[in-house]
């Protein structure tokens, strides 16, 4: 399948008062036309800033350097102008909160039509009949009236959907989506996660998944890349990472995870926290809460190397893992 | 909306009825009287001037009388400092004066304030927001009575271009002093509220969004920003708005302009009720248009707000 998006080397930097902070650490990645990628990791693992450097959102105070080329056009080199012809038409973000995410002044329908204004030339009448197709397409009830709405008149699924709708209105080939679903009740994020399987689908969009619910991703995603403290220690199809993972880390987060058909009385969390961008420990990152971690591991940054087919890992442990060790 | 404003005008006629009778009261209970000249007047003299001016009278039924005038004549009886002039006649003089310069100098300081505010957050910590921010502290530490004298200084004395004082009419060289010196103060207020509540917006999660679908940062900052921006802003401008063209006395002393401000001061100083009393009315009715229109515009802002 064809690469919509490579990124080479992408950091991200934070200038704090008198120091520097590394959030996301030479990440390499490529997606693939219309796959669905989860990015997995806890907070503070450089999973949200790695996208909202490609996306030109970063605070101020960050910096961001490497390459992510759309087609062969490299998002990271461009003007504010120049890379505003390129987000909302084919890189498109979701954020975590819609609670927050739409602007309480304006209605629904002006938020939507003016991304086809700005993206297709069309008309505001045109944007408007084009916008409300989309929140049909989105499963809103009665779109053409609930676009006259303001987003306080709507709850928070309602929201979600029209900021899916906002999304996907230029077809993108790429969407983003930051923890769509964490703000949402559970019932109704199921749907929310089957609407997005089946208009990315539909559209051919490829789907970044920023998640830290595995759960989420065990029903949508077809890879998924494990970030920790800014770097990404494993990559590979979903089922290989489930079924037989290769990092501690991916193996303690699978771990901590509740399993219905598991009668575990209490979670195994991964012990310790997870660690301070600004002192990151020597070596491999994860090695002060890793059980496998020896001498190398604290001398050496494991580099990411292939673990068989399709799939690689940043670590020196190459011996049997089995789960209890690692707490 | 119109269910709304008919709504608050009629609650406005108690509002407005409860102010006279409060300031009516505290008049009559502050010791002293119009007449306690210097001068020794012979008791006689003294009965003969309350009878014309009805102060003989029960207290109660001075009040009505007041009322019963302003309500159905709109006569807000003779001034008891200047025998040949209405309280009519002194806020017909003093009050399109005080207007003009106060709605000139409203202008001014709303725009330029709005102005420099957005400014100074879109370009936060760049060489226009510390010069923003410079101008915004300089304009708010010189107060309006140091603010004339200077503003006189330069234009009058060493640039010769514009009269240090008096009205004219209203002939625009009159007129953009005082302005200048009435909205500085004002004019670094907003500047400030704009700034910061413009800053709030523009770190939010919807401007976020704004950015992420690609639209030119003119769209995100006006279409955008700048209507939840204005929240705060619009809160202030009500009783800026009320406070200016009410007049200063500090500017019709320094710039001899004649306006009402002034005339309200005088009135204070020499009990003339009448006076107080019409002044006080007018005040009092500004304000509650001035917040009507606030509320409006709030609802207009925020469509959380019905009306």
């Amino acid at each position: 399948m064809a690469q919509v998006l490579t990124v080479k080397d992408l950091s991200v930097r934070f200038a704090l008062h008198e120091s520097e902070v590394t959030a996301v650490d030479g990440l390499n990645f490529a997606l693939e036309a219309g796959e669905t990628l989860a990015v997995v990791g806890e907070s503070g693992s450089g999973k949200s800033q790695a996208f909202m450097a490609l996306m030109g959102l970063l605070a101020k105070n960050g910096s961001v350097s490497g390459q992510a080329l759309l087609g062969d056009v490299d998002l990271l080199n461009l003007s504010k102008t120049a890379l505003n012809e390129y987000r909302g038409r084919d890189v498109a973000m979701i954020f975590q909160d819609p609670m927050t995410s739409l602007n309480p002044a304006l209605r629904i329908k002006q938020q939507l039509a003016e991304v086809l204004v700005r993206h297709k030339g069309q008309d505001a009448k045109e944007a408007e009949r084009n916008s409300i197709a989309m929140l049909e397409r989105v499963g809103i009830p009665e779109p053409a009236k609930r676009a006259n709405a303001y987003p306080h008149q709507m709850s928070g699924g309602m929201r979600q959907r029209v900021m899916i709708a906002m999304a996907l209105l230029c077809q993108p080939k790429i969407l983003i989506a930051d923890e769509p679903t964490t703000a949402l009740d559970v019932t109704v994020q199921a749907q929310m996660l089957d609407l997005f399987k089946s208009l990315t689908d539909d559209f051919g969009t490829a789907l970044v998944l920023i998640t830290h619910d595995l759960g989420v991703v065990a029903g949508v995603a077809d890879r998924m890349m494990v970030m920790y403290g800014g770097r990404s220690v494993e990559k590979g199809t979903v089922d290989d990472l489930f079924y037989d993972p290769r990092h501690p880390y991916t193996l303690g987060l699978l771990h901590s995870t509740p399993h219905i058909a598991k009668r575990a009385a209490r979670l195994d969390p991964i012990q310790g926290l997870p660690p301070s961008l600004e002192h990151l420990p020597k070596g491999c990152s994860f090695n002060p809460r890793c059980a496998f971690a020896f001498d190398r591991c604290i001398a050496e940054r494991p580099p990411l190397t292939e673990a068989g087919p399709g799939r690689q890992k940043a670590c020196f442990y190459e011996g049997p893992m089995a789960y209890g060790k690692v707490a | 909306m119109i269910q709304f404003i008919l709504r608050r005008l009629a609650v406005a006629i108690p509002t407005l009825l409860v102010l006279i009778v409060v300031s009516f009261m505290l008049m009559k209970m502050a010791p002293g009287n119009p007449f306690a000249g210097e001068k020794n007047v012979p008791q006689a003299v003294l009965d003969n001037i309350f009878a014309r001016y009805g102060l003989d009278k029960p207290e109660w039924q001075q009040l009505l009388e007041y009322v019963y005038n302003v309500v159905f004549r709109f006569d807000f009886g003779p001034s008891f400092q200047y025998r040949d002039r209405t309280v009519n006649d002194i806020i017909a003089q003093g009050f399109p004066v005080t207007f003009t310069y106060g709605a000139w100098a409203f202008v001014l300081a709303a725009l330029i304030g709005v102005s420099l505010g957005i400014v100074a957050a879109v370009r936060q910590n760049s060489w226009a927001d510390y010069f923003a921010v410079g101008v915004t502290i300089g304009a708010q530490v010189v107060p309006n009575f140091v603010m004339a004298p200077l503003l006189v200084l330069v234009f009058t004395l060493w640039l010769r271009w514009l009269p240090g004082g008096g009205w004219n009419g209203g002939h625009w060289s009159n007129v953009i002093l005082p302005v200048i010196a009435l909205s500085t103060s004002y004019m670094a207020n907003i500047a400030r509220i704009t700034r910061s509540s413009m800053l709030e917006v523009l770190s939010s999660n919807y401007i976020r969004t704004a950015r992420a679908k690609g639209l030119p940062s003119r769209q995100v900052i006006f279409e955008h920003a700048l209507r939840p921006a204005l929240l705060p802003v619009v809160s202030y401008l009500g009783p800026v708005f009320v406070g200016m063209v009410t007049g200063s006395v500090v500017i019709d002393l320094y710039f001899s302009t004649g306006g009402i401000g002034q005339a309200f001061v005088n009135s204070a100083l020499n009990r003339d009720y009448s006076t107080i009393l019409g002044i006080t009315v007018l005040l009092g009715a500004l304000t509650i248009a001035a917040n009507l229109i606030v509320d409006i515009l709030y609802a207009w802002i925020d469509p959380k707000i019905q009306l």
